[in-house]
């Protein structure tokens, strides 16, 4: 592997998504988007639903909308394991508001916090999906 | 003796019973493979999952406040057993050998003067167990691999056994299933999946990991906040992989099974089809003898 590259994975339970040699990867952590350079220390973090930005160079060549995860940063590797990923250009912003409604009437007729709690995070995830989209 | 008549019908009901099971064994050969593939492509997420869960896990270790997943409630009272079976029977001994092993289990643990509580993931699992314990099966989860094993569904099952956890219903829980080592060989596994522990194979990557690079983790949050976000999701792995395993494993004892029954099959077409023609010979020969002797008495 080239010395000035991050090596960056993306993973969900069901197959490894991306693979490959990046310059830069901005992943949204749930203390703050933090940028993965080479050499970065290593690190674990919690990942908030966001968009994860890859760098070639200087400019963005691909952006992935996950909905939440975690990471593992090493000094040359970028490990991201997601249950839920999909480019953002695939992002649909009707679906996701529509599935944003739908979240709130659950929150609004959620009786225990377990039934509260999906619907919390499920509007997260579409408030954060619309974002990333617009 | 059986009649010409009756051996013909015998001879083609066993053949198309053959063209059934080979085709069964055919069906079996093809799912197998995507049961396969589909075990092989989660492997990176449970990888990486046992990686930061060991490093996780050794630098909480010993300190207080460790979530319960981890630590446990403390007590050791009410088990869940979560047995994972098929839902269709016709492979082999896939499905009694699980019911077996559960029935073992929770056998020992009512004689150790615990509470049993079963879920069961498949039909052919509770209909075994029904009949001795229909009284500690909770529910039962079928088509879970229809028409595709998807995370989701594991996902849902390990929420279910946090919220008893939590709710403090549940002590520990186990998942019994079978882990596929070839198409001739399954192993009945029991796993413990709360509260979490390493097992030997995890403790080789976390050890083998800090040997080499020795990498000291910044933790962000911290620890214990990771940790109660990454074991949940841990749970949901593991039984993701477990059902994954008894999937391929399920379809290689059936691939095995139908493959024996249709040798068989074979076997026994041959061997009537040899009694088919002695009978035959013997009819031909009394015939001849008949109108011999009836010529020779004019």
């Amino acid at each position: 592997m080239p010395e000035n590259k991050v090596e960056f994975e993306l993973v969900s339970p069901e197959k490894l998504l991306v693979s490959k040699d990046t310059d830069m990867v901005v992943v949204p952590g749930e203390e703050g988007d933090f940028g993965v350079l080479p050499r970065h220390a290593p690190m674990i973090s919690t990942v908030r639903p966001g968009v994860i930005s890859i760098y070639e160079g200087k400019t963005v060549s691909e952006r992935i909308f996950i909905a939440g995860g975690v990471a593992e940063v090493t000094p040359t590797r970028c490990t991201v394991l997601a249950e839920q990923a999909q480019p953002v250009s695939e992002i649909d912003p009707a679906a996701a508001r529509q599935s944003l409604q739908d979240a709130q009437e659950d929150l609004a007729a959620a009786k225990t916090d377990a039934e509260r709690k999906v619907a919390e995070r499920q509007i997260a995830v579409s408030t954060a999906m619309i974002r990333a989209s617009a | 003796m059986a009649s010409l008549k009756d051996l013909r019908n015998r001879i083609s009901s066993v053949k198309s019973t053959q063209k059934i099971t080979s085709a069964m064994k055919m069906v079996a050969a093809a799912k197998l493979r995507r049961a396969q593939e589909q075990a092989e492509a989660s492997r990176p997420y449970a990888e990486r999952m046992d990686r930061m869960l060991g490093s996780l896990a050794a630098s909480v270790a010993g300190k207080a406040g460790a979530p319960p997943l981890l630590a446990g409630s403390g007590k050791d009272d009410v088990h869940l057993i979560i047995v994972g079976t098929a839902d269709r029977g016709l492979c082999g001994g896939f499905n009694s050998s699980i019911a077996r092993e559960s029935r073992n289990q929770i056998n020992a643990l009512k004689a150790a003067g615990k509470t049993v509580k079963v879920l069961c993931v498949g039909r052919k699992g509770r209909d075994q167990l029904r009949r001795e314990f229909s009284d500690l099966i909770i529910d039962t989860i079928e088509d879970i691999a229809k028409p595709a094993l998807k995370f989701d569904s594991a996902h849902q099952i390990s929420e279910r056994a946090i919220a008893m956890f939590e709710a403090g219903e549940i002590d520990v829980c186990t998942i019994v299933y079978a882990e596929f080592k070839s198409v001739i060989s399954q192993i009945v596994t029991t796993q413990q999946l709360i509260p979490f522990v390493a097992s030997a194979k995890e403790e080789d990557g976390a050890k083998s990991e800090t040997d080499n690079d020795k990498l000291v983790y910044d933790y962000e949050p911290e620890e214990e906040k990771i940790l109660a976000d990454l074991l949940p999701r841990n749970l949901a792995v593991q039984i993701f992989k477990a059902l994954l395993e008894n999937n391929a494993s399920e379809q290689g004892a059936r691939m095995s099974a139908m493959d024996n029954a249709t040798r068989n099959a074979g076997e026994m077409i041959s061997n009537l089809n040899r009694i088919y023609n002695r009978t035959r010979q013997a009819v031909i020969t009394n015939e001849l003898i008949e109108i011999i002797s009836a010529k020779e008495a004019m």
